[in-house]
């Protein structure tokens, strides 16, 4: 048994429309010699969408969800941001015993009753604290020299701090940390730590793309290359809505957005092709051959 | 302690744009932003325009971006700003015109404030079944409803952090919102359905993205996202379900409901299937995503033992407090 053990909750979006997240973040675990417990009966977080209309449901369905991965005597990694918020904040109100007795009433017959667990972690959060970050840098086989990655955070691995306490929300390092430990060169700029806008792309499609638009402008005046996320939704407007983006602020981007474990997989030597970059929107071929220095 | 302060500075007489000037001083460990500029404006340069009051973070006058963060300078240490940031720069607030250096018109502000009818309206002829000459009280459970949002100052940090206030000048905000929620929940205000009805267009409730700014940035704990989310519940629950954010929730539940997981594929079809045009203009994006293999198939299979989930949706309710 490998020394880093996660009960894995992939999210619907790895499982959906991001294919390529939950490929790269196996590929990536394998290399690291961590070892995934996939939670396969898991189910949505609720995206707090569901938390909107029915708390109490949402709360129920992550109380079923960490009891899940308790059960598995492992804690819980994400590798969804907005998954990581929903269920770090779901696990923090579930701390209170009133609201886990109330919650636990309505869990009775659907997996049973929750009593608590460890904390769970997002894959970014868990290279940090558990694995460290010289321990991912001694794995590094073709280190991302020259390359100029601009961090996109996301707003659910930020905020509200209160149910997060990993980075500070207005001036995070933990993805600036696993880029330098790459090899590469993180970009500051200051939509790092903003909104993508997905969750209005549906109410406000305008109102989204400009705020991909000038995230993703700003990074690129700035030097980046690419961005990278640890967020599969930020990931979606940023690189699948990225050509109506361009329509919207009427200026070409082509900037490849990158999944955390595809920008860490390339840096291990993995072949782009496990890490399902293919799959990515914005074309990665040039990032890649620039990598890779073919 | 010897330390730098750039303040961004501005005069709307000189036709430049705003620039950053570099103060250097020499203060107190534990002096907080506002104070050190208040030293600078006593010992350097009397021209410095900035608000403040109380110094004690009750009036909220002093908001200012500080280090890129909205919030109150009365309230921020000096050292702690550095310890982050490693310096120190201050800006007005965004989001309104800026009169000079930190000094922002507040108008903007204020007109979204007063379009919520920010007190509570009573129908005429009607007193309640107390004497009217002491307080109108109601339960303790509205009372707690209200605490959060009751605590706004108006300093304006979270309209100034808000990033749909940066893209949409029809959007409410904020501040706004979380005061409209304050007398939605009031039970001695008798217009909650006008007020739903109207904040269910274009700039009210749906058009926030979530994005937690203003809670982060609030220093009284207002949470007024908190207050938005709750805006929509009591819309949806009064019945007004006619709203693409509306459909977007049902349908949300739906697709959890029948697979466990939410399955993006079929978001944008359920939304759109009673609008033939809207669909056609999705079809591009959905043929590239084939292409690249990454569009999910209509229906997933549900994810093994999905009637728990169902069962827990079912319950809802039962054991709920909210």
């Amino acid at each position: 048994m490998s020394q880093f053990k996660y009960a894995y909750y992939t999210g619907c979006a790895a499982k959906g429309v991001c294919p390529e997240l939950h490929q790269s973040t196996m590929a990536v675990c394998r290399a690291l010699d961590i070892e995934l417990v996939e939670l396969k009966a898991a189910s949505c977080c609720g995206a707090g969408v569901i938390g909107e209309l029915e708390p109490d449901t949402q709360l129920a369905m992550n109380a079923r969800n960490l009891k899940l991965a308790a059960n598995q005597g492992v804690p819980m990694m994400t590798v969804c941001g907005t998954c990581q918020g929903v269920l770090a904040r779901s696990h923090q109100e579930l701390s209170d015993g009133d609201t886990r007795d109330r919650i636990n009433q309505v869990l009775g017959n659907s997996g049973g009753v929750y009593d608590g667990g460890p904390k769970p972690r997002h894959l970014l959060w868990a290279l940090i604290q558990d694995y460290g970050l010289a321990r991912l840098e001694s794995k590094v086989v073709q280190p991302l020299h020259g390359l100029k990655v601009g961090p996109f955070y996301g707003c659910y691995m930020l905020r509200p701090s209160d149910y997060l306490g990993f980075d500070d929300p207005y001036n995070p390092k933990s993805l600036e940390q696993v880029i330098s430990a790459l090899g590469a060169e993180p970009v500051d700029y200051s939509g790092r730590t903003k909104c993508c806008g997905f969750p209005i792309v549906l109410e406000s499609e305008s109102s989204a793309m400009q705020m991909v638009g000038t995230n993703l402008i700003e990074a690129q005046d700035n030097g980046a290359h690419c961005l990278v996320t640890p967020c599969p939704l930020c990931h979606m407007n940023l690189d699948l809505y990225q050509e109506k983006a361009e329509q919207e602020m009427d200026r070409e981007i082509g900037l490849p957005i990158l999944h955390l474990p595809q920008l860490i997989g390339l840096a291990l030597g993995l072949d782009p092709k496990e890490l399902g970059l293919d799959k990515n929107m914005v074309d990665t071929d040039a990032l890649i051959t620039e990598v890779v220095g073919a | 302690m010897r330390i730098e302060i750039q303040i961004q500075r501005f005069d709307p007489d000189n036709g430049q744009e705003p620039t950053y000037e570099s103060f250097r001083l020499e203060v107190p460990r534990h002096i907080t932003v506002l104070d050190a500029i208040i030293q600078i404006k006593d010992e350097q340069d009397g021209s410095v325009t900035f608000r403040r009051s109380c110094r004690s973070a009750i009036c909220g006058s002093c908001a200012m971006r500080i280090n890129g963060r909205s919030g109150l300078a009365c309230d921020t240490l000096v050292v702690d700003e550095l310890d982050r940031f490693g310096e120190i720069k201050v800006q007005p607030l965004a989001h309104m015109p800026v009169l000079r250096d930190l000094a922002v018109d507040m108008t903007p502000f204020w007109n979204r404030i007063e379009s919520v009818k920010p007190w509570v309206e009573r129908e005429e002829g009607t007193e309640p079944e107390w004497p009217v000459e002491k307080e109108t009280l109601m339960p303790q459970s509205f009372v707690d409803e209200l605490d959060d949002v009751s605590r706004c100052i108006m300093c304006m940090a979270c309209f100034s952090a808000c990033e749909i206030a940066e893209v949409d000048d029809d959007f409410l905000g904020p501040a706004a919102l979380a005061k409209a929620y304050r007398m939605v929940a009031d039970p001695r205000d008798c217009e909650t359905g006008e007020r739903l009805s109207k904040l269910n267009e274009h700039g009210g409730y749906w058009d926030c993205t979530r994005c937690n700014q203003c809670v982060e940035a609030c220093p009284k704990d207002v949470k007024p996202m908190e207050a938005i989310v709750s805006l929509r519940r009591e819309a949806i629950n009064s019945g007004l379900t006619d709203t693409v954010g509306s459909r977007h929730i049902t349908e949300f539940l739906n697709i959890v409901r029948q697979e466990g997981r939410l399955n993006e594929g079929r978001m944008p079809l359920k939304m759109k299937m009673s609008q033939p045009m809207e669909l056609l203009k999705i079809m591009p994006m959905a043929m590239k995503m084939l292409a690249k293999g990454k569009l999910p198939m209509p229906i997933h299979p549900p994810i093994p033992r999905v009637r728990e989930v169902r069962r827990i949706m079912d319950a809802k309710g039962k054991g709920e407090s909210k």
